[in-house]
C-alpha cells in the first residue's frame, strides 16, 4: 500500500468569470521513503495539488477526487476534526517563505512547543527538551539559547530550519516541501537540502518537493512528476526524465536550462509549444 | 582596449551609519569595501554574491540611487559623484536600470504608455506625439504590441512585466544598463525569453550591462567577465573562462559546489552514493 494515492484529483475556483480549472485530473503516489518531485512553472497546479491534499485551499475551490488514501485513511470523508489529527502529525507541510510562515510575535521555541502540545502527551520539561532536540537535528548552532529567539533574530536559512524543526517535530511519514529554497541564497540552499534529504533518508518518511528549480530536482528527486497547466506531462524516475525526456514539455524545459545552452540563444518553451503541439 | 573602457570604478566604499539607540552605540557597516572594475563597451559583467554580500549596494551606487563615501565612478568619461556634485540630465542618460521584482517595480496606477513616457517626460523637451511614437516604438522592440500602451500593469504577466520595465529601462537610451537579478523573479521558460531578449537589445543597441545574479547557471550563460564579492569584498574578479574554469578563492569554491547539478553524470553519482 502506498503512504499517499491520490487519482483523477479536479481543482475549481469559482472566480468571478466564472468556474477556473486549477487542476485537471491528476494522479499521485507517494511510498514510504521516497522522494517526488512536482515540478513545474507557476500556474501549473503543482502547489494546489498538495494544498488540496492537506485542506488548506479556501471555500472557493471545489475539490473532487476518485480516490485520495493517506495510509488507507480516506482523507475525503473525514471531518474536519479527525484530519486535523492526522495533517500537523502525520502529514506537515513547508513552505517557501520562512519568515513569513513564522509567527513574529512569538518566541520560535514557543512555536515549535505548540505542534508538540497538540500531538503528542508530552509535558512541560519534556516538551522543551524535545524541542532543543529538534533544534539540534536541524543544525541551528546553541539551540537552547535560540530558543527566546524571536523569528526576526535569526537568518532565513536558521528561520526554514525552524520550520524543518516544526514540520518534523512529531515524526511525520509523510512531508510535503514547497519550494522550500527558492527564496535562499545557493550556499544556504545546498545546505537545507542537504539537510531535508538526510532527515528522509533517516527517518524513512516519504518526502514531495514541489519545485521549479530542475537543479533542485536533480539533487534531490527519486521519480519526479512534470505538471503543466494543471496537466501531468510526463511521469518518470529522475534519471530516465533528464537522459530521455519523452514528453516535448519536459524537452522544452531541461532545454531551456541556462547549462544546457548550446547555441547563441536559449530555447524556450514556446518555441517547442507550436511543434510540440501542447 | 583601454579607450573602449565605458565603466570605471575605483577603490569605492559605501559607509552606512547605524543609529544607536538606548543601550547601543551608533555604529557604522560598510557595504561595499574598495570595489574596483572595467567594463568595456557592448560587454556584460556578471556580479554575484549572496544576500548581503553589497552587490545591491554598488549597483545603487552606479545608477546613482545612492552617493558612494569614497571612491571613483566614471561612466562613459563623466565622473559620477553625486553627493558633491549632484546629478544632471545627461548622467541621467548613461545609465539605466531594471529591478528584481517587475510586481513591485510599476506603479499599479500608471498605464504602461504613462510608464514608459515618463523618462521623456522628466529628462527631455520632447514633444507628446513624439513620446508617444517612441514609446510604441519601444513595446516593439520589447515584443509587446501597440494595444498594450493603454493597459495597466495588473494586466501582464511577470515576464510581460519584465518586457515593459527593460523597455522603460532603454527609453533614455542609457549607455549603460545595471539589471538587478532580472529574471530571479520568473519562470525558467519565462527567464529565457528574458535572457534572449537581453542579447538582442545588446546587439542593436551596443548596450553594456552590469548584471547582479546569484544563479550561476545564468551568469555562466550571459556573462564576459565575473565579479564574485563576499562581505563588500571582491574576492574574485575576471574572464567567464578564468573564474569558472579555475576558481582562486574559497568562497567561490564553495559557491559553485553549492550550484545544484542537473546533469545526467551527477544524478547517476548522487543515485549511486544513496544506493550504497
Amino acid at each position: 500500500m502506498s503512504l499517499l494515492e491520490i487519482r483523477n484529483l479536479k481543482v475549481e475556483f469559482d472566480t468571478a468569470k466564472g468556474p477556473f480549472k486549477a487542476l485537471d485530473g491528476v494522479d499521485y503516489k507517494v511510498d514510504a521513503g521516497e522522494v517526488l518531485s512536482i515540478v513545474g512553472e507557476s500556474g501549473s497546479g503543482k502547489s494546489v495539488a498538495m494544498l488540496a491534499t492537506m485542506g488548506l485551499l479556501p471555500d472557493s475551490a471545489t475539490i473532487t477526487a476518485d480516490k485520495m488514501e493517506f495510509e488507507g485513511l480516506d482523507l475525503r470523508t473525514l471531518s474536519a476534526k479527525e484530519k486535523r489529527k492526522v495533517i500537523g502529525r502525520d502529514i506537515s507541510m513547508i513552505f517557501q517563505e520562512p519568515i513569513a510562515s513564522l509567527n513574529p510575535c512569538f518566541t520560535v521555541g514557543f512555536q515549535l512547543s505548540e505542534t508538540l502540545k497538540a500531538h503528542t502527551e508530552l509535558k512541560g520539561k519534556q516538551i522543551k527538551d524535545r524541542v532543543i532536540e529538534l533544534l539540534t537535528s536541524v543544525g541551528i548552532p546553541d539551540p537552547a539559547g535560540r530558543l527566546n529567539a524571536f523569528p526576526h533574530q535569526m537568518s532565513g536559512g536558521q528561520c526554514q530550519r525552524v520550520m524543518i524543526a516544526m514540520a518534523i517535530a512529531c515524526s511525520p511519514k509523510l512531508l510535503i516541501a514547497d519550494e522550500p529554497t527558492t527564496a535562499l541564497d545557493v550556499t544556504i540552499q545546498k545546505q537545507i537540502l542537504d539537510l531535508l534529504v538526510k532527515l528522509q533518508q533517516d527517518s524513512g518518511m516519504g518526502l514531495i518537493m514541489i519545485t521549479h528549480d530542475m537543479g533542485v530536482v536533480a539533487e534531490t528527486a527519486d521519480r519526479v512528476i512534470v505538471q503543466y497547466k494543471g496537466r501531468k506531462m510526463e511521469e518518470a524516475d529522475v534519471l530516465s526524465l533528464f537522459e530521455n525526456p519523452q514528453n516535448p514539455y519536459t524537452k522544452a524545459l531541461l532545454s531551456a536550462l541556462p547549462e544546457n545552452a548550446t547555441g547563441d540563444r536559449l530555447p524556450t518553451v514556446s518555441d517547442f509549444a507550436e511543434a510540440g503541439g501542447f | 582596449m583601454s579607450d573602449d573602457v565605458i565603466l570605471k570604478v575605483r577603490d569605492v566604499y559605501r559607509t552606512y551609519d547605524i543609529k544607536g539607540g538606548l543601550f547601543k552605540k551608533a555604529s557604522q557597516l560598510t557595504a561595499v569595501k574598495g570595489v574596483s572594475l572595467d567594463v568595456e563597451r557592448g560587454s556584460t559583467l556578471a556580479v554575484v554574491g549572496e544576500s548581503g554580500c553589497g552587490k545591491s549596494t554598488l549597483a545603487r551606487m552606479l545608477t546613482m540611487i545612492d552617493a558612494q563615501t569614497s571612491g571613483s565612478i566614471e561612466i562613459d568619461g563623466l565622473p559620477i559623484d553625486i553627493s558633491k556634485t549632484g546629478i544632471s540630465k545627461e548622467m541621467r542618460q548613461k545609465v539605466q536600470i531594471v529591478f528584481q521584482n517587475p510586481y513591485g517595480s510599476l506603479n499599479p496606477r500608471q498605464k504602461i504608455g504613462h510608464v514608459l513616457e515618463e523618462p521623456l517626460l522628466l529628462n527631455t523637451d520632447m514633444p507628446s506625439s513624439e513620446r508617444r511614437d517612441l514609446a510604441l516604438q519601444m513595446l516593439q522592440k520589447v515584443g509587446l504590441q501597440p494595444e498594450h500602451y493603454g493597459r495597466y500593469p495588473h494586466m501582464f504577466s511577470g515576464g510581460q512585466r519584465q518586457r515593459i520595465a527593460i523597455a522603460r529601462a532603454i527609453m533614455m537610451k542609457p549607455k549603460l544598463l545595471v539589471l538587478d537579478e532580472p529574471v530571479s523573479a520568473l519562470d525558467l521558460s519565462v527567464q529565457a525569453q528574458i535572457l534572449n531578449l537581453l542579447a538582442d537589445l545588446q546587439d542593436e543597441m551596443g548596450l553594456t550591462y552590469v548584471f547582479i545574479s546569484h544563479d550561476l547557471s545564468v551568469v555562466r550563460y550571459i556573462a564576459d567577465k565575473v565579479m564574485v564579492m563576499y562581505f563588500g569584498e571582491v574576492v574574485e574578479y575576471g574572464t567567464r573562462e578564468e573564474v569558472f574554469d579555475n576558481p582562486q578563492h574559497d568562497y567561490t569554491k564553495t559557491l559553485f559546489a553549492a550550484t545544484p547539478q542537473a546533469d545526467v553524470e551527477s544524478i547517476k553519482k548522487r543515485l549511486a552514493a544513496k544506493a550504497a
